[in-house]
């Protein structure tokens, strides 16, 4: 649960135009660190408009609103400024970067946040065996280590990724946009056991999800529900089960 | 993001960072060119009658030709008779016979380089041989390679020592009358490096050229020779820089290889030269002409470039297949940015049996940069079962470059397989945005992502030479995405 200090993300009153469309429209969501909050909702209702926001991805145009993170102004910083400060963001659709290899990237995010907190570069040896150890927690083949940045995977080992990569930066935030979708129960169960192993009191996540399958691997603290671009509905993780019950027009018609 | 905007404006502040002058004392030949002038470099080469000779058919068929404008490529005008075509540093008597007597300034002006040429550097076993406007100025290695029966020299050199192997092929790969520049340069080359591999022998080193234009208003004409005996393997880099100056100037080089049977050449470039500034002004024209024979069968050639520099490229290095079963590679980045322009590719023939040839070409566009890839593969009527595949990829940042493609191929056997595959690409904003999230800056992002873009091109070339290409790329490309 959230807890009485300055909560570690304060979303107020956010609206958030895309191409002149209104997709936010007055999104107020405070998380307490140590938290895991679901955001559920229907298709279109900006679930991952949220995500990409806090993200810093260009394309967006915030209206009016603010968010702090830390107590500070997380909407003035650059994405990889934020990255650096500890937001991670489990891509929806993960990128192919042909002929860069997995663990380069993972070893130049690890190496950017330690430079920010001057910390000299991570020796490679050692960053390998850390590497190794999360990868068996995720079920990821030795093969991955030499492979490029998505490059052929499936949709299930590009999501098992971004876990592998959000367990071995350790953000203070982890946003994970639709991070089940596309999955089979058992790699489902794999991907929330590398969710449920960073749970900690410092680390706070938000679970962006379409149905409640997750939720029952991953027990959030606290699920909203998202209903055309504002928290509808806030409750415990009964409210995701009733949801899965009655479907999101249960809640869209309360909103209206 | 502040810190990051300053590294990178004092990275870009830096820019090309081979663009110093050497003051040295030269021995320049007024500028001009006429029967006398191709005499008078002959003469100062003490090379034999047939060289001189040949030097001055070359000459005579060179003023019956016109200057080639079918590349996709815009340039003024060349006033051939206001360059100098010799320039020398001066040095005493007949040239250097050991490093300790090539003049510091050159040795610092190569340590400046990051190519030392003190044997105690042992450069990871290169040798290396330096030259610096028309003539080689040192050549590291000697008795090691010699103790192997490895031949590797300056060309004017290998001129007095090795007259009848000059005799036997030069010219034999690219003949005099080839084309306007090898025609240009055969009439007036310099100097350069020549190199004979012997029955059997496995070179023990990587052998390594590292031309440097150093004098005003002169172009470098220099003329490589590579000889694999049958049996025999060589390794063989080259490296290019050059001042910064307003003006362009010109580098008209010619290579030969010769691979007999089961010979295998591997030849690596990374060109650097002075590519002009961010308006166009100055740079180099690098108009070169590579080729190489397979003359024996199972003979194998590769060739790797790594593009970066001059103002524009004109290369083509090309495979000959004539030996029953023999292989040609072809592996290229080419980069272009600001203004620069680029017309680069290979020509693989197929003349004989079973003969296979592989073309990997990675293009990349930044700026207002034009970059052409010009390939032709030929399959003869008498190479049965040839076999070739080309594969051409481009990578385009902002939209002011340009990206061209131009593959041609004739085939005359019905027995031959052609595979042709192609792809355009953006940096896209979604790998970037990828980096950004996990920390990374935009500058590393980028170059990451085009090192990626280029690894299978990386990979063919000699560790050493791949990390430089890599640094060469990532400054070659600042500011260009942002």
């Amino acid at each position: 649960m959230s807890t009485s200090r300055t909560p570690l993300l304060a979303i107020n009153d956010l609206h958030v135009t895309v191409e002149g469309k209104q997709i936010l429209n007055g999104l107020t969501l405070q998380v307490g660190a140590g938290a895991v909050h679901a955001i559920m909702g229907p298709n279109g209702s900006g679930k991952s408009t949220l995500a990409h926001v806090l993200a810093g991805r260009p394309g967006y145009e915030i209206t009016a609103g603010t968010v702090s993170y830390e107590g500070r102004d997380l909407l003035a910083l650059a994405p990889e400024e934020r990255a650096r400060q500890g937001v991670f963001l489990g891509f929806q659709y993960p990128v192919e970067i042909p002929g860069v290899n997995n663990v380069y990237l993972l070893k130049a995010a690890v190496n950017a946040v330690r430079k920010q907190r001057g910390l000299p570069e991570v020796d490679a040896f050692e960053f390998l065996g850390l590497v190794r150890e999360k990868m068996k927690l995720m079920h990821i083949e030795d093969s991955f280590l030499s492979r490029g940045v998505n490059e052929g995977f499936s949709g299930g080992e590009k999501k098992r990724n971004e876990v592998l990569q959000m367990l071995v930066l350790e953000p203070r935030l982890a946003i994970l946009d639709e991070t089940d979708s596309g999955l089979d129960i058992d790699a489902l169960k794999v991907v929330a056991a590398g969710v449920n192993s960073l749970r900690s009191p410092e680390r706070t996540c938000l679970l962006v999800t379409h149905y409640q399958r997750l939720l029952e691997y991953v027990v959030p603290d606290v699920v909203h529900v998202l209903v055309r671009g504002r928290i509808a509905r806030s409750g415990d993780r009964t409210l995701a089960l009733e949801l899965e019950r009655r479907g999101y027009d249960w809640v869209s018609g309360q909103a209206a | 993001m502040s810190e990051n905007a300053r590294q990178l404006e004092t990275l870009i502040a830096r820019g090309y960072q081979h663009g110093f002058v050497t003051e040295i004392d030269s021995d320049t030949v007024a500028p001009g060119l006429d029967e006398d002038v191709v005499r008078l470099i002959s003469r100062k080469k003490q090379e034999p009658a047939f060289l001189t000779e040949w030097r001055l058919k070359a000459l005579r068929h060179w003023l019956t030709m016109r200057e080639p404008h079918w590349a996709h490529v815009k340039f003024a005008p060349i006033d051939y008779q206001s360059i100098s075509y010799y320039s020398a540093p001066r040095s005493r008597k007949d040239g250097p016979k050991s490093l300790d007597e090539v003049d510091p300034k050159l040795l610092a002006t190569y340590e400046k380089l990051g190519v030392p040429l003190h044997e105690r550097a042992r450069l990871a076993g290169v040798a290396v041989d330096a030259v610096f406007d028309s003539v080689s100025v040192a050549t590291t290695f000697k008795e090691r390679l010699a103790a192997a029966g490895v031949v590797f020299c300056p060309f004017s050199e290998a001129v007095r020592t090795h007259p009848q192997l000059i005799e036997q092929y030069l010219g034999s790969v690219v003949p005099y009358t080839d084309n306007f520049f090898a025609t240009l340069n055969s009439a007036v080359f310099s100097d350069g490096s020549f190199v004979y591999v012997p029955k059997g022998v496995r070179c023990p080193m990587e052998l390594s050229t590292y031309f440097r234009i150093n004098a005003l208003n002169t172009g470098q004409f220099e003329r490589t020779l590579i000889i694999a005996d049958v049996g025999s393997y060589v390794s063989y880099l080259e490296g290019c820089s050059a001042p910064q100056r307003d003006e362009n100037q010109l580098h008209a080089a010619v290579v030969e290889l010769i691979a007999l049977d089961d010979a295998y050449i591997k030849y690596s470039t990374v060109q650097n030269w002075y590519p002009g500034d961010a308006n166009g002004r100055g740079g180099i024209y690098n108009f070169v002409t590579k080729r190489g024979e397979c003359r024996g069968r199972r003979a194998h050639i590769s060739w790797t470039q790594v593009e970066t520099g001059s103002a524009i490229t004109w290369k083509y290095p090309s495979c000959v297949l004539r030996g029953e079963g023999s292989s040609g590679e072809f592996y290229s980045v080419a980069t272009v940015n600001h203004h620069q322009q680029a017309d680069t590719g290979t020509k693989m023939i197929h003349i004989g049996r079973d003969t296979r040839s592989t073309i990997i070409s990675k293009g990349i566009s930044a700026g207002r940069g034009q970059n052409t890839y010009r390939g032709l593969v030929k399959i003869l009527p008498s190479a049965h079962a040839a076999r070739n595949f080309t594969q051409c990829d481009s990578l385009l940042m902002g939209g002011q470059c340009g990206a061209h493609t131009f593959p041609y191929v004739e085939v005359k056997n019905p027995s031959a397989t052609v595979e042709h595959e192609a792809s355009t690409s953006k940096i896209s904003d979604d790998q970037l945005f990828y980096c950004l999230a996990r920390g990374i800056s935009e500058e590393d992002a980028v170059n990451m992502i085009v090192s990626g873009f280029c690894k299978s091109v990386f990979k063919e070339l000699p560790m050493e030479f791949a990390v430089e290409a890599q640094n060469l790329l990532a400054v070659s490309l600042e500011g260009a995405v942002g």
